[in-house]
């Protein structure tokens, strides 16, 4: 009897899955008409620019990747935590500097939340902030160049998760701590963690100008883990909004003991009203040890310089600056509608999703209605600050994004999919199953106060079988939406590099416009520079052997060297003579272990050779420069240590 | 000798499945529509439906190849769940065996499996799960447990053993993105939060 009743499920669930299986067969066969629409919503023409550039973050790579949309095209990995061997950053003399940490030059990194420079609320796109979360950094990449051209270390911090988002003016990049650790840190028992480790939510300055970064000072908060963060916009600009979770502030095994409270908080902090602070006197300027990394873009040169103190508020200090909201089940991401009254936590224990309400927050501000204290920070009353619940729309929110016609998207880790759903009445409007898992996701302009509600990129974490499963290491899938309508329709799956954390997306022709297409050789400050075939030469310094070189099509000056000897550093500072748009140079030396370049026109960028064999050594130009690139080569002579070998060169004839 | 024929089933299943997928593949390379999107987010495809000989059997595989979990896995299908199970996770599931549903007022579980009672299904089967992966062992440091459908399950100690939600633990199986937990009892979830 058993059996059978066994053998008739058994049939009953094949005929339910060919059933189900037919059905989809049969939708197919009825949409023929519009067959090629989804291909031509993607379809870039070639020649033709893509409509939206997305930069997408390189999680592990350390470095952040540039895509077109909708085509999805890859179009440059721009270098920024991580040494890049394409570009020689961070292996040449002038980018090792840029690497440079309180703990010694570090090669890589694990980047994390690109945001792109704002102002008055739109994106402006002179450049884009990216964090570090390891070794807490902060990056700034120039639009104009795809360049990095500073790190800023940021002290006290640890796990630099809750970064790197900016006001609304760029007044502040904004970076907070994952990680609660002793400030200052110190030797002292693990255990000891509650009520003595703390989190620093870090304010660091952007002059307008040049974008230069400055910790303007750093709010010491209680110790939970400051998870992702969003600025206040439009009436709620001068407030951010950081997630925090481990509210318990546990220090182990936080998947039990960080969700043992029913709710943890997001933090609000009146920016503005510690800034008046700060500028009055407040706050205690403390030892610290921080590097900060600049590259000038006359001398293409980066220096690092050591920091040693910074200003630290403690929040008990400054009334009406911080409070903490209740936000259910250790939330993570932590986002701000484009008008700024809706601050969306995506607890992502919670199968619903928790709005809060910026006037809320005001109005119980305003008549003081605290539900007590976390030392000395007033808690709001959740009910007191909540707008609405999504309701069970989906398991494992991440993170939210919104259109321009008051819409939001949530995505869902667990359930795999987008969630479209209408702030206000916080009614499901639509879902979209995601190839697999995904993490963030992404609308062109999303965070600011004018997002370009067409398409939408969900980023997963799962790829599995969607290109050849070839593995065990697969690249991260992301698929392409259009959301231009009532409905989300896939459009596109284009894999990612790394693992994208998050990504910010915009007007491709802004970009266009501000973009720089060569270095002007005029302007070349670099100290070992040879702006011309005449000014290129070898000098000796003791043991070091500077030679100045200069490349033009097709050629090397010098392309003979004589007189180097075993023991010798010897410094290839190469000059890019060139002033035509894209036509770099690059320069390798047989044996060398340091730093291959590529040399931009109007650049000049070194590698360190230390000959280790006695001989004559080829170098030449890497890059397909020229119809005679093949010819541009030439010979360096190594001698023995006591040789009396002249130090001489030469181009285009014998040194004698 | 009663492996063997679960096994067997299970790759039945699991060729039919992936027979259909191929056929929407093919389709899918010939004629790139807009409403073969649509169907691309039919329920019967997603992470559940990946051929994979070679990693360790997910939660959702596990019940479906065990002969006492027949009810749970018709309910699962029915409340179109599967992907949600295949998932990184982690995932605890706690699998109600056919004897504990059938020990529910008779006709619970015909109701439950109508169309019409789809999110009901739903709300009971995502109380059975956690997101987290512990051992029946470890169960006994909590005191309650958040589950999927947004509410808790409390955890009560009773000579030495978990109980969850007065349901005990009869057996436990490791798999590859969490565990299964096989309980005796169906939980219902909590009318009043």
């Amino acid at each position: 009897m058993k059996n059978v009743i066994k053998s008739t499920l058994a049939i009953l669930t094949v005929f339910a899955v060919i059933t189900s299986c037919n059905n989809s067969k049969t939708s197919n066969n009825k949409s023929g008409a519009l067959a090629s629409n989804v291909a031509e919503k993607v379809y870039v023409a070639p020649g033709e620019h893509d409509e939206f550039y997305a930069f997408i973050s390189g999680g592990y790579s350390g470095n952040l990747t540039v895509y077109g949309l909708p085509s999805g095209r890859m179009f440059k990995e721009i270098p920024v935590f991580s040494q890049f061997p394409t570009s020689g950053y961070g292996y040449s003399e002038e980018t090792k500097p840029m690497l440079n940490t309180s703990h010694g030059f570090i090669p890589w990194g694990d980047s994390h939340h690109p945001d792109i420079s704002q102002t008055n609320g739109e994106i402006d796109g002179r450049f884009i902030f990216i964090n570090e979360n390891n070794t807490p950094r902060i990056a700034k990449i120039d639009l104009k160049t795809f360049e990095t051209t500073e790190i800023i270390e940021v002290p006290n911090s640890a796990g630099n998760h809750s970064s790197s988002f900016v006001t609304e003016n760029t007044e502040y990049v904004v970076a907070g701590t994952r990680f609660s650790v002793p400030i200052p840190q110190r030797d002292m028992p693990i255990k000891d963690y509650k009520g003595n480790f703390k989190g620093a939510l870090s304010f660091i300055s952007v002059e307008p100008e040049h974008g230069h970064m400055d910790i303007k000072f750093q709010v010491l908060m209680p110790g939970f883990n400051y998870d992702l963060a969003h600025p206040g916009r439009g009436a709620s600009h001068g407030w951010f909004f950081f997630s925090t979770y481990n509210s318990e502030e546990a220090s182990t095994l936080l998947e039990v003991n960080a969700s043992q409270n029913d709710k943890d908080f997001i933090a609000a902090v009146n920016w503005k009203k510690i800034e008046e602070y700060v500028n009055n006197g407040g706050g205690t300027m403390m030892p610290a040890d921080y590097a900060h990394n600049v590259y000038d873009e006359a001398t293409h040169s980066a220096t690092s310089t050591m920091i040693k103190e910074v200003l630290v508020v403690n929040p008990s200090e400054v009334p009406g600056a911080v409070y903490l909201l209740p936000t259910p089940k250790s939330p993570h991401g932590c986002d701000v509608d484009p008008s700024g009254e809706y601050i969306i936590g995506n607890g992502k224990l919670s199968a619903n999703l928790t709005v809060h309400s910026f006037t809320k927050m005001l109005d119980a501000i305003k008549n003081e209605k605290f539900d007590g204290d976390a030392y000395g920070i007033p808690i709001l009353k959740f009910e007191d600050v909540l707008a609405g619940s999504v309701e069970q729309p989906g398991l494992g929110p991440l993170h939210t994004e919104f259109d321009d016609k008051g819409n939001a998207y949530t995505t869902f880790f667990i359930s795999s999919e987008v969630v479209k759903w209408k702030l206000g009445t916080w009614e499901v409007l639509d879902r979209q199953p995601t190839y697999y898992s995904v993490g963030h996701l992404t609308i062109p302009g999303g965070n600011s106060r004018k997002p370009q509600g067409k398409y939408m990129f969900a980023m997963n974490k799962i790829t599995k079988d969607r290109y050849l499963p070839t593995g065990p290491e697969l690249e991260h899938s992301a698929q392409l939406y259009d959301i231009s309508g009532d409905k989300m329709e896939l459009l596109l799956d284009f894999p990612t590099h790394g693992e994208p954390h998050y990504a910010a997306a915009m007007r491709a022709d802004i970009i266009k416009e501000r973009s720089q297409k060569i270095y002007n050789l005029e302007d070349n400050k670099h100290p070992y520079a040879a702006k011309s075939d005449a000014e290129s030469r070898v000098v000796r310094k003791g043991n070091e052997v500077h030679i100045y070189m200069s490349t033009i099509r097709s050629h090397f000056s010098p392309d003979n060297i004589e007189g180097v000897k075993l023991g010798d550093k010897v410094f290839f500072h190469v000059t890019n003579l060139e002033q035509d748009f894209d036509v770099p140079h690059g320069f390798a030396v047989l044996g060398q272990n340091t730093s291959e370049l590529l040399i931009m026109p109007g650049q000049t960028k070194t590698s360190v050779w230390e000959p280790t064999k006695v001989g004559v050594w080829p170098f030449y130009c890497t890059d397909f420069c020229s119809a005679l690139h093949q010819e541009m080569q030439g010979y360096i002579r190594v001698s023995s240590a006591n040789s009396d070998t002249p130090l001489k060169w030469s181009l285009g004839e014998d040194i004698e | 000798m009663k492996t063997t024929k679960t096994i067997i089933l299970v790759f039945t299943l699991m060729a039919f499945i992936w027979s259909c997928k191929n056929d929407n593949k093919e389709n899918a390379s010939t004629s790139p529509t807009a409403s073969e999107q649509e169907s691309v987010s039919n329920e019967k495809t997603g992470q559940a439906f990946i051929e994979d000989d070679e990693g360790k059997p997910t939660v959702l595989n596990i019940a479906i190849g065990s002969k006492d979990h027949t009810t749970l896995v018709a309910a699962v299908q029915a409340a179109s769940l599967e992907n949600a199970l295949v998932n990184a996770g982690p995932l605890m599931v706690f699998a109600p065996t056919n004897e504990a549903f059938a020990a529910l007022p008779e006709g619970t579980v015909d109701n439950l499996l109508k169309p019409e009672n789809k999110d009901a299904l739903a709300n009971i089967l995502k109380y059975h799960v956690t997101p987290g992966n512990y051992s029946k062992e470890f169960l006994t440091k909590f005191k309650k447990l958040g589950q999927a459908n947004n509410q808790y399950v409390m955890v009560e100690v009773v000579d030495g053993e978990p109980m969850i939600g007065g349901a005990k633990i009869l057996a436990s199986v490791k798999a590859g993105n969490g565990i299964v937990h096989v309980i005796d009892k169906v939980l219902l979830p909590p009318t009043e939060e």
